[in-house]
């Protein structure tokens, strides 16, 4: 806002609205006033962070737990209590394979699949979508007209809910569709997009990145717009070609953003599950079944919700999603550092 | 406004910003038609499911899809006490007329001159071809909303909506702020720990937080909902994220003035990180409103429901109502949108805004 | 209308606070429930009913997606959460949770001389009174009998094969360029009707299941043919993944499909989508070697025993199963009757379109001779393992992920393993 500007109402209800606020933390001071004087600042860290480590605990950290107990266990009951202990029966039934290259030798043949299906999705989809991320960002950086208005258009997507995202395609794409009627029109055949598992995978990472990528872009527009002007002046009147600017200025400053979209559409990636569970459901065969719709099924929605083997499956999940931030964090430090 | 600043500041600023004056070089063609596009691609979808919403049961399994919503038009014909449904018929003689059906019988319909009722006429029923005008299918909307208690199911969602998204900004940004400005004991343990739960989807521990919530008594309260998602991983990670960009002298400064660290927090800080905090409070709202499974699974009294639930009721076992679903859907689009337009604002200046330090 | 509205505002308002838990001066029952149809709206009204002669009781309707019975229900139940009265389909497998009514009801007599093979249904070992049938179901085939006559061929007459009805499918789609000759919705309740009538007994001679057997082996077969030579389409049991249902109604109601495989549920939609468009036309149930028999099924209102007002759930259970109320409820719902009386009497129904009446009436004549192994089959309590493994391995089949005998072996795996897991 510049002073100038008469405030609409818009800002007066931003007012409004903050006026509870500012009461409510203005209350707040007092003790944490208190607070600060007893422990001495070096506690302030820990009272800053302990309600929302609460919640954590109380809401993820338990849950783990309780999670893997139940991989160490068999039957159906709900409480744990009432579980049949079976050790590590769970997981080597998971890991009672063959041949870990090839599915079908295993015992459980769609764990398998599902993250062999999730390898494949996770390399186009964070490929693809972090392309088109920087390419919209860059694009909408320039000056360009109604900026406002193209930025909300590619932003929009992300407001919908992952169903309804599923359905708008869906919708679009069944064999009746309305693309189908655009093929048709043109000449062509119609296409049974969700009896073919290359369409299928294609359909899933279309539709997840466009529902995605918006807020991406958000991400790397925000990383653009706080390179310093002045860096390409300099470069403008040395006269660098705009590919070398590209490459010596843009990309390595814009690199925190890149690395945060990167994390967060790899997070986003191994735990897809509704868009797909909606548009394809997981077909044809297993094609687009990935690892947290077979979690999914195997607890909840087969008759018997067998909790033990999916609460194992979660586990692996969970070492691998593990040892792989850890990794990525690992050479994101070198390379800081380097 | 603010964006005129981004915008003049920006023409420097950009790597591929147009050049020359007057003339277009290829990349200006090439970005408006990318745009172009995009706003087909990103919107065309949206509106295709808004017509559709409108269309009637039968005209929603027409192929090919009619673009506008159409109706069949229907006559009152004398003798008849329901309104009969109007086709373009061809005669044997090969003219055309307009007559209304009265009933079908195999592959012959049984037609009226609504202008001549007194005879009927038997028409191959591939002779004949429906008379259609554009007609809203607003019962699509109408009958669900009237069955279902719309006004509970809006306010719960709101109130879950609301107070969700307040408890998620004011715990996350505490927890970023600790985490960003502190060096102390702990801190990369529990950033590690952070980063590590960001990758665990809820959907695989469904069952374990049912039990945590069950044993909290809170099922089937609006509290089960609010609470669990609250101490967001990713909340904490953007925040943390950008605080971590805030200049320490300013904090030093403050420190000097004698601010106690909660006035740190919310007067220095905060202020700082409004791009990242309205960021993160549109996606809390967006995921609150948009929460399906787990509402599902905790809330099963019609009381309790929010839009998502009570809206999603119309999905039987054996029938999936595509006529309700659309419609529904929609209706769960327009406050979505209405937020948006609101808080859009704060997106593009937020984003401007952090270019400024 | 106006008294529901001022109801709906009432309790808004009443509603601010936020924990669930009125403190009513009177009795609150829960019914859980999901629709297909108007069944909601009709039972609403009969409910109106009851609480207008019991001014003591209030019953509330929860509408839930048909997802959250399959899925949450289970879950709410073990941890004490459930409802008073639940619409289920898993008739057997939540057997433990219901309530036996039989000190509830008036008469006890009446319960067991109409629905008597039903509450087997619902506690399979033993004799309690769980609860009625809001509907039986019956599968079986419709057909598009305008097709028929348009491409002149003839439509098999009674006693004919599964075999007959494929070559006649087929040959009216060749003749009228019809995409789809022939649909089965995807679904394992579907495939073992015609897989006994191919002589699968789905059980050994202990009475455990055993789903794979030469019956079984030959319906599956010609399943997976038709699907090869182009008699079915890949995109019910060629798309999606695990026991997903899949329904082909949209695509035979715009005359996509010669023949649809599914059951008795599809009437009261079709009178609405198709209307008079098309002769639409169920058929008894095509023949095997061993029989000619459909499945039977339904959904059926039960009460909990975790209730806390058990004497009330058993008035109004009581109130609801009476005669005359469920002859409204079957006849307004175009449902098929799941209580002998009415079955034997005949329901009015409200419809005055042919197709329907003809449907319900061939599938309310179907009942007697359905299969007693498709009866044993629908009341064994783990049937969904039976019924998904079946679905999801021959649907991988049918993909080409699994070869046909893959398939079989996963089948029998797949049940085994999870009634091993369940008895743990």
């Amino acid at each position: 806002m510049t002073p100038g500007d008469a405030p609409t109402l818009s800002d007066r209800l931003t007012a409004a609205a903050a006026w509870p606020v500012r009461v409510l933390f203005q209350i707040l001071d007092k003790p944490f006033r208190l607070i600060q004087r007893i422990g001495g600042i070096k506690t302030m860290p820990y009272i800053f962070l302990l309600p929302n480590l609460a919640f954590f605990g109380l809401f993820v950290v338990i849950p783990l737990f309780i999670n893997f107990a139940f991989s160490l266990t068999g039957g159906t009951n709900l409480y744990l209590t009432d579980r049949v202990y079976t050790g590590t029966e769970q997981y080597a039934f998971l890991f009672d394979c063959g041949n870990y290259a090839d599915p079908t030798s295993c015992r459980e043949d769609r764990f398998w699949r599902g993250i062999y299906n999730t390898a494949t999705f996770i390399f186009f989809q964070v490929t693809f979508l972090v392309l088109f991320s920087l390419i919209t960002a860059l694009i909408l950086n320039r000056k360009i007209r109604a900026r406002g208005f193209f930025r909300a258009v590619f932003f929009f997507p992300v407001l919908l809910s992952p169903v309804v995202v599923a359905l708008i395609w869906k919708w679009i794409l069944l064999r009746d569709g309305i693309l189908n009627a655009a093929l048709v029109s043109m000449g062509f055949d119609k296409i049974l997009f969700f009896v073919s598992p290359e369409w299928s995978m294609f359909w899933a990472i279309f539709v997840s990145i466009w529902a995605n990528m918006g807020f991406y872009t958000l991400i790397l527009l925000a990383g653009l717009q706080a390179i310093p002007p002045d860096l390409y002046e300099a470069a403008e009147m040395d006269g660098t070609s705009t590919e070398r600017v590209f490459r010596r200025i843009t990309l390595p400053l814009l690199w925190p953003n890149m690395l945060v979209v990167i994390v967060l559409a790899l997070i986003k990636g191994v735990q897809i599950f509704d868009e797909v569970y909606v548009l394809t459901g997981g077909g044809p065969g297993t094609a687009t079944q990935f690892i947290v719709q077979y979690i999914y099924n195997t607890g909840f929605t087969n008759q018997v919700q067998n909790f033990g083997l999916a609460s194992a499956a979660s586990v692996v999940l969970g070492v691998v999603l593990f040892v792989l931030t850890m990794m990525q964090l690992a050479a994101t430090r070198r390379r800081d550092n380097g | 406004m603010a964006d005129t600043t981004a915008d003049r500041r920006s023409i420097a600023a950009l790597v591929t910003a147009r050049r020359g004056r007057g003339k277009l070089h290829w990349t200006d063609v090439f970005t408006y038609a990318y745009l172009v596009f995009g706003v087909l691609l990103m919107f065309g979808p949206v509106v295709w499911l808004v017509l559709s919403s409108f269309k009637s049961p039968a005209g929603l399994v027409e192929f090919p899809p009619t673009l506008l919503p159409l109706g069949q038009v229907s006559v009152t014909v004398e003798g008849y006490d329901d309104p009969l449904p109007l086709f373009l018929t061809t005669l044997e003689d090969g003219t055309q007329k307009e007559l209304a059906q009265v009933r079908r019988i195999g592959i012959v319909s049984q037609m009226v001159d609504p202008e001549n009722p007194g005879e009927t006429i038997r028409v191959p029923i591939d002779q004949r071809e429906p008379i259609r005008e554009f007609r809203l299918a607003t019962e699509n909307y109408v009958d669900p909303l009237q069955r279902f208690n719309f006004t509970r199911y809006l306010w719960n969602s709101v109130v879950v909506t609301t107070l969700a998204t307040l408890v998620t900004l004011l715990i996350n940004s505490m927890a970023a702020y600790g985490l960003s400005i502190y060096e102390f004991k702990g801190r990369n343990a529990i950033m590690l720990f952070v980063i590590g739960t960001l990758m665990i989807p809820i959907t695989v521990i469904l069952v374990p937080v049912y039990l945590v919530v069950t044993q909290l008594g809170m099922v089937n309260s609006l509290w089960a909902v609010i609470l669990p998602g609250a101490a967001t991983p990713t909340g904490v990670f953007l925040l943390r994220q950008y605080m971590l960009t805030i200049p320490r002298d300013l904090i030093e400064a403050a420190r000097m003035d004698k601010a106690s660290e909660w006035q740190i927090y919310w007067r220095v800080v905060m202020p700082l990180a409004m791009p990242a905090v309205a960021v993160l409070a549109i996606f809390s709202i967006m995921w609150r409103w948009n929460e399906f499974l787990w509402p599902l699974i905790v809330l099963n009294r019609s009381e309790v429901y929010t839009l998502q639930v009570g809206l999603n009721a119309f999905q039987g076992e054996l029938d999936v109502q595509w006529h309700y679903i659309l419609a529904m859907t929609v209706v769960t689009l327009i406050p979505v949108v209405l937020v948006f337009a609101f808080l859009q604002r704060f997106i593009t200046t937020g984003i401007a805004s952090s270019g400024m330090k | 209308m106006t008294n529901r509205l001022t109801k709906i505002l009432g309790s808004s308002a009443m509603a601010l606070s936020l924990m669930a838990g009125t403190a009513l001066a009177e009795t609150e029952l829960r019914m859980t429930w999901y629709n297909d149809g108007n069944e909601g709206e009709v039972m609403r009204g009969i409910l109106d009913r009851f609480e207008e002669a019991n001014p003591d009781i209030t019953v509330t309707l929860d509408v839930v997606p048909y997802k959250a019975i399959l899925e949450s229900l289970p879950v709410q139940l073990a941890a004490g959460d459930g409802p008073d009265i639940a619409r289920v389909t898993d008739l057997g497998g939540l057997s433990e949770y219901y309530m036996d009514l039989t000190p509830h009801v008036g008469d006890p007599e009446y319960w067991r001389a109409n629905f008597g093979p039903f509450l087997k249904w619902l506690d399979p070992d033993g004799d309690a009174i769980s609860g009625f049938m809001t509907q039986l179901t019956v599968t079986g085939p419709y057909v598009n009998k305008t097709l028929f006559e348009q491409a002149g061929v003839e439509m098999p007459g009674e006693g004919a094969t599964w075999d007959d009805w494929a070559a006649a499918s087929k040959a009216v789609a060749d003749a009228l360029d019809i995409p789809i000759p022939m649909a089965w919705d995807r679904s394992g309740h579907r495939v073992s009707g015609p897989a006994i009538s191919m002589g699968a007994q789905m059980f050994d001679a202990e009475g455990n299941p055993a789903l794979v057997d030469d019956g079984l082996k030959m319906m599956a077969t010609k399943l997976y043919d038709w699907h090869q030579d182009g008699t079915m389409a890949k995109e019910l049991w060629g798309s999606v993944s695990g026991s997903t249902y899949l329904g082909a109604n949209e695509d035979f109601a715009n005359a996509q499909v010669v023949m649809y495989m599914s059951g008795s549920w599809q009437i009261p939609q079709f009178a609405e989508t198709i209307g008079d468009a098309f002769d639409w036309w169920a058929v008894p149930a095509p023949c095997g070697p061993a029989a000619c028999t459909g499945m039977p099924g339904g959904a059926a209102l039960v009460a909990m025993k975790d209730t806390d007002h058990p004497e009330e759930v058993g008035q109004l259970m009581d109130f609801l199963a009476q005669e005359e109320n469920l002859a409204e409820f079957y006849g307004e719902t175009l449902f098929i009757p799941g209580h002998l009386g009415l079955a034997e009497s005949g329901v009015e129904f409200a419809t005055d379109d042919p197709r329907a009446a003809h449907a319900l009436q061939t599938f309310a004549s179907a009942v007697p001779g359905i299969s007693p192994v498709a009866f044993d089959l629908q009341g064994y309590p783990s049937n969904r393992v039976m019924f998904n493994a079946l679905i999801s391995r021959l649907g991988e089949a049918i993909v080409g992920e699994l070869t046909l005998d893959e398939a079989f072996d996963r089948m029998s795996q797949d049940v085994e393993q999870q009634l091993a897991e369940q008895s743990r």
